[in-house]
Formats: structure tokens, sequence, C-alpha cells
């Protein structure tokens, strides 16, 4: 494998991805054929409201569901491996090692009874052959670099002894241990005071360059992603509206999904401008309308966006999917 | 912790003193021994002699007093029927229940957790519906119709095991126990089995609703994301927290256990400190009733104390600490 190739191939690569939540009335797709790439060493926002499918990409990339979902169809190529095909032993050994999660609620994702160095050096013990003292040793490191400090005494603690923001630096922390090609964060800020998220994206920015770690960002929220990201994905109804460089989809958005989010984000608009909420809610999963999913709240919409889903459309490395997209405009 | 376990003793020293009252005065309620202890033939001088020398003659709220007197001395009482002091009588039943239920209580641990978690792990499963159906059964049969059918089986039918008593016995650190003889172990597996099968049952049901909630909980599959191997995810993140619950059953069961496992001991008719108290109440036999039941008591705070001290190990989260009780 030479050189060039190895920085051409996308690092992930994913194909016509779907995820379906089996109800008793039938299978409904959270996720439905998507597709993007991640390269090594990028940032990757992954946008949307509650119920868009973000969290459940997320889970699917490392084949992480369980009953009633199913990821039914696409290719998950992770350095060129589909992990659909992968052994679930390939997949134990690939999780946390190479693939690496960060959950959204830190209050939730650390076994109260158990202590935190025994929770981070089980993360090295299960993947490497080294000792317990190593482990505990490289532990004790990766808290100093997220900022905590007299690691070996925290190292000693258990989960109630640390407070959201500092659980959500040993996830960090835990994340980083096995050195990985990919970080998967699903809304690890969602839950913490806005001081404390902007120090942990600081720190996962740090992380990302200086490990060569690509990182997709799971959030609800716009501004995080125009400060962290190198490109964002937009999701809705379970698809992938709109995709591109985080400048280009903020800056020029195309999608009129984007642009209401953009308008409704506090951060995102000029002081003194209006807020704009998007009409109505997000359809349900199993009363999706026909045709594009966003029609019904799309202000832009047409007659033919009932009969037919918009297919995407390519723009240099800006794609969306709309049958009435924003006009485009010119850098200015 | 030292000002938490003294309080705790403090408040013990209350509840003894009210068992006491309660005890004392219910049990003197419940009938006169004096027509059970003197033979027939007496005359009425030998009957008020007795009578004076058991202090029979106080009022309640006298012998009350002179029992508590002696009891702080040490001395609770000596029994009627067998002349001997009431504590010591218990306490050489004490070895034979002891074996009895150390070793159920070992069968309802070795048993029940691993089934519990096995059932846990898929309970939807047809094995998993099995085991759950069976510990319904286990729990509800009454307790004498069990030991009689498990007689029936093993011993009349069989022919396998002895029906009842205690078999040979060996001293060992100054206790006599059954546990290290061939003929003791035989005589022990039924009545043992017969304490056991509920308990296996209680400690399958909660280990196994215990590990279906835990495995949906965010840090099970957090340890999954981290590629923490499946053994490991039960054996230590699942099981660490399920040993909360069962320490507390299994700490529960044992004081109710050794105290009154009457049912079972006179099935089998095994020598134990259940039978002992059957015996007791049959013969009005006071002071080792009121005994008894102090001694129950006792045993009762002791193991809820201990309980809360392993709690504290188990579970980082609990500390034990004085004030608020």
């Amino acid at each position: 494998m030479n050189a060039e190739f190895t920085q051409d191939a996308p690092l992930l690569d994913v194909q016509g991805l779907k995820t379906v939540i089996h109800l008793p009335d039938g299978a409904w797709p959270a996720v439905d054929g998507i597709d993007f790439t991640v390269q090594r060493g990028e940032v990757l926002g992954l946008v949307g409201e509650s119920g868009s499918g973000k969290s459940v990409t997320g889970f699917s990339i490392v084949q992480l569901m369980d009953s009633p979902a199913e990821v039914i169809a696409g290719r998950v190529l992770f350095n060129n491996e589909d992990l659909r095909l992968a052994s679930e032993e390939r997949l134990r050994s690939l999780r946390g090692n190479r693939i690496a999660m960060i959950f959204q609620d830190p209050l939730m994702t650390l076994n109260p009874v158990l202590s935190i160095g025994e929770q981070m050096a089980e993360a090295i013990l299960e993947h490497r052959d080294v000792g317990r003292q190593e482990a505990l040793r490289a532990a004790a490191d990766a808290l100093v670099r997220v900022g905590i400090s007299l690691p070996e005494a925290r190292l000693r603690q258990y989960p109630h002894e640390f407070s959201g923001g500092m659980r959500q630096r040993v996830a960090i922390a835990t994340a980083m241990l096995n050195a990985p090609d990919l970080i998967i964060a699903d809304e690890p800020t969602t839950a913490l005071d806005v001081t404390i998220q902007s120090q942990i994206l600081f720190e996962v920015q740090k992380l990302a360059r200086d490990s060569g770690t690509a990182v997709i960002w799971i959030t609800h929220d716009l501004a995080v992603v125009a400060e962290l990201a190198d490109r964002v994905a937009v999701m809705y109804s379970g698809r992938i509206v709109e995709i591109g460089p985080v400048d280009e989809v903020l800056d020029r958005s195309r999608h009129p999904y984007t642009l209401g989010l953009l308008r409704s984000s506090a951060a995102m608009v000029e002081p003194g401008q209006r807020l704009n909420q998007i009409n109505g809610m997000a359809p349900r999963i199993d009363a999706r309308p026909s045709g594009c999913p966003f029609r019904t709240r799309c202000d832009r919409a047409m007659s033919i966006c009932a009969e037919q889903d918009p297919t995407p459309t390519i723009d240099g490395r800006h794609g969306f999917r709309c049958h009435n997209p924003m006009p485009q405009r010119d850098a200015a | 912790m030292a000002t938490y376990i003294l309080q705790r003793l403090l408040q013990s020293a209350g509840v003894m003193l009210a068992v006491s009252v309660a005890v004392f005065f219910s049990v003197y309620g419940i009938g006169d021994p004096i027509e059970l202890l003197v033979p027939p033939q007496a005359g009425a001088a030998e009957r008020l002699e007795l009578i004076q020398r058991l202090g029979l003659d106080q009022p309640a709220w006298q012998q009350y007093l002179t029992f508590m007197g002696n009891a702080l001395h040490g001395d609770l009482g000596r029994s009627f029927a067998h002349g001997v002091p009431a504590v010591g009588l218990i306490l050489s039943r004490l070895p034979a229940t002891m074996e009895l239920v150390l070793l159920a209580l070992s069968l309802a641990v070795l048993v029940g957790v691993p089934l519990g978690l096995f059932a846990g792990l898929d309970p939807h499963g047809k094995p998993a519906r099995l085991i759950l159906a069976c510990t319904v059964v286990g729990y509800s049969l009454p307790n004498f119709w069990k030991g009689m059918m498990l007689i029936l089986l093993f011993s009349v039918l069989l022919g396998w095991l002895p029906t009842a008593e205690r078999g040979e016995t060996v001293t060992v650190l100054g206790i006599r126990t059954s546990l290290f003889t061939a003929d003791g172990l035989r005589h022990l597996v039924l009545p043992a089995l017969n304490l056991a099968i509920p308990n296996v049952a209680l400690v399958i049901r909660l280990v196994a609703t215990g590990t279906t909630d835990l495995m949906t909980q965010e840090f099970v599959k957090y340890a999954r994301a981290k590629g923490v191997r499946p053994r490991r995810i039960v054996g230590r993140h699942v099981l660490r927290n399920i040993l909360i619950p069962v320490v507390t059953v299994v700490g529960i069961e044992f004081g109710s256990l050794v105290a009154f496992s009457t049912v079972t001991e006179t099935v089998f008719a095994w020598p134990g400190m259940g039978k002992l108290l059957i015996q007791s109440i049959y013969q009005l036999d006071r002071p080792v009733v009121v005994a008894y039941v102090m001694l129950a008591t006792f045993l009762f705070i002791s193991v809820n104390l201990l309980v809360d001290i392993l709690y504290a190990a188990l579970d980082p989260r609990v500390k034990l600490t004085g004030g608020a009780a």
C-alpha cells in the first residue's frame, strides 16, 4: 500500500447505511440510507434535532444497536474493512481501541460501584497485553492531559466523587487511552454547563490535531459545530439533507432546513436580529410525509416535493437534497 | 465509623429492652407452667415449695424486675424443664442449626446467583422462563409439605438418604459438627435442601430482575463501547451491582433461618434451636422462650449491623457516619 493511497482512502466510508426500529406495526427507518466519509484527523459535525437519527448513526457505525433497532443495509468501511460483516469479537477488538465513543450523559455512563482507575484501565487491558500497573499509569497520564490534577488519587475514587464535567473529562481521557483512529462523541457536552463545554471542545480539538484522531461530533448545537468541525452533515428524518465544509454549509446553506436551524440558533444570528423558529415539529418516525420529509415544515415547498423524494445534488464538496434549494450566493 | 457502630449499639440496647418487656409478659400470659412441672402425685407442700423456688409466687412485674436484674449480670434464667441455664441450653443447640443454615444459604448463593444471572441475561428465552417458573413453585410450596415430600422421595422410595435426625458428629475447634463425617453429611442433605429451596428461588428472582435491569443501563452500553468482553461485563460490572441486594437478603434470611427453622427441624427431627423452641413453648418453659427471643433479637441486630457494614464495603456511595440514623 503506497503512501498516496493511504492518504486518499477515507478513514471511514459509510454507504447507504439504513437502521430500522422494529415496532409492533412494522420496521421504521431511524437512519434511512445515508452516505458520508470521514478523513483521518478530520472533525465531522453531525447535526440535527432530536429524532433525526444522528445518535443512531453513531451507534450504527460501531454496530452497537440493540433490539428493537437493527442495521439492515449499507456498508460501513473503516480502514477498508466492512464493519457490518465483522464478527462480534472483531468488533469488540475495535471498539474502545480503534473507534472510541463518548456518551451523552456522563452521570450515567460510569459504573457507580467500580473505581475510576478500574474503569479506565479496563479500556487498555481488554485490548493490549500490558500489566495493571502500566495501564493505571497510562490512565493517570490521560487524566493529566484533560486537566485533572492529582491523577493517582483520582483513579482510586468512585464516580460519585466527580462532578458531571469531571466525569466527562474522564470519558474523554478514556477515549484517548488507545490513541484511536476515530472518536464518536454523542452530544458529549449537552449535559454540561457552558464554560465546561468550551473547555471540553478545546481539549477534543487539540487531541484531534495532535494525534491525528478523527472525530464525529454529534450535536444539535450549530454553534459548537461552527467552533469545532471541519465538515458538517445536517440530518433530518434519518437522512443527511446537507453536507459539506463547515463554512460552506453554514455561510452558504442550500437546504431550507439548515437555514432554519441557523436562524433559530441564538449563537448564530447577528445581535438584534430576530430568532425564527422552524414551523411545526419533526415528524414522528412512523408518520413521515411522502416525498421530501421536510416539506410539511418548509416555506419553499412546491408540488413536486410531495411527489418525489429529492435526490442528492453535488456542488463541489457541498451536497444537499432539495427540489427548491436556496439560491447560490457568492462568497462576499 | 466507630461513632456509627456505637450509635447502633445504643439503639440496639433500646430494642432489646422493648423486646424483653413484650416477650416476658406475653409468655406470662400463655399459661401456668406449674401444672406441667409438678408431678401429679406430689403433695401440696411439695407443690408450694416448687412455686416458691421458681419465684412464681411473686407478681408479674416483680418477676420481670428479678429477671432483668439477673439479665444485666448475664443470667437469663434457668430452664424449668431441664434445670440448666437457658442460654447454655439454647447455645448447645446452636451448632446443629448453624450447620444447617450455613449449608442452605451457601446453596442459595452458589446456585441462585449463577442461575439468576443466566435467566436475567435472556429473560424471554425458554430456559429463563422455565427457571423463573420453578422459582415460583419453589418459593410458594409450604415448608412442612416440601420436607415430607423430600423424605418420601429420597428416603422412603429411593432409600438414598436417612429420614431424620442428626448423623455422626465430630468435635472440631470445640464445636460438635456433622459437617466432617460422611454419615453426618448424609443426614444434613435433606433438611438443608428443604431450607435452601425457597432461598434459592428468592436469590434467583432477585439476581434475574437485577441483571435484566442492569444490562439496559447506560454504563453497560458504555463498557461495550469500550470493547469490554461480555464475560467481564457480566462478571464485574453487573455482578458487583447485584451483590448489594443479595447481601441484604441473605443477611436477613440468615437471621430468620437461625432463629426460626422450627418447621424444618421438626419435620426432620433435627436437634437444633428451632426444635428446642417448639418444645419449650409446649412445656411453657418460660425462661427458655424468653431467652430464645432475646438471643434471636440480638442475632437480628448483629446481622443487620454486619449487613450495613458490608453494604458500605460494596457500595462506595454508602458512608457509615453518625448523626442522622
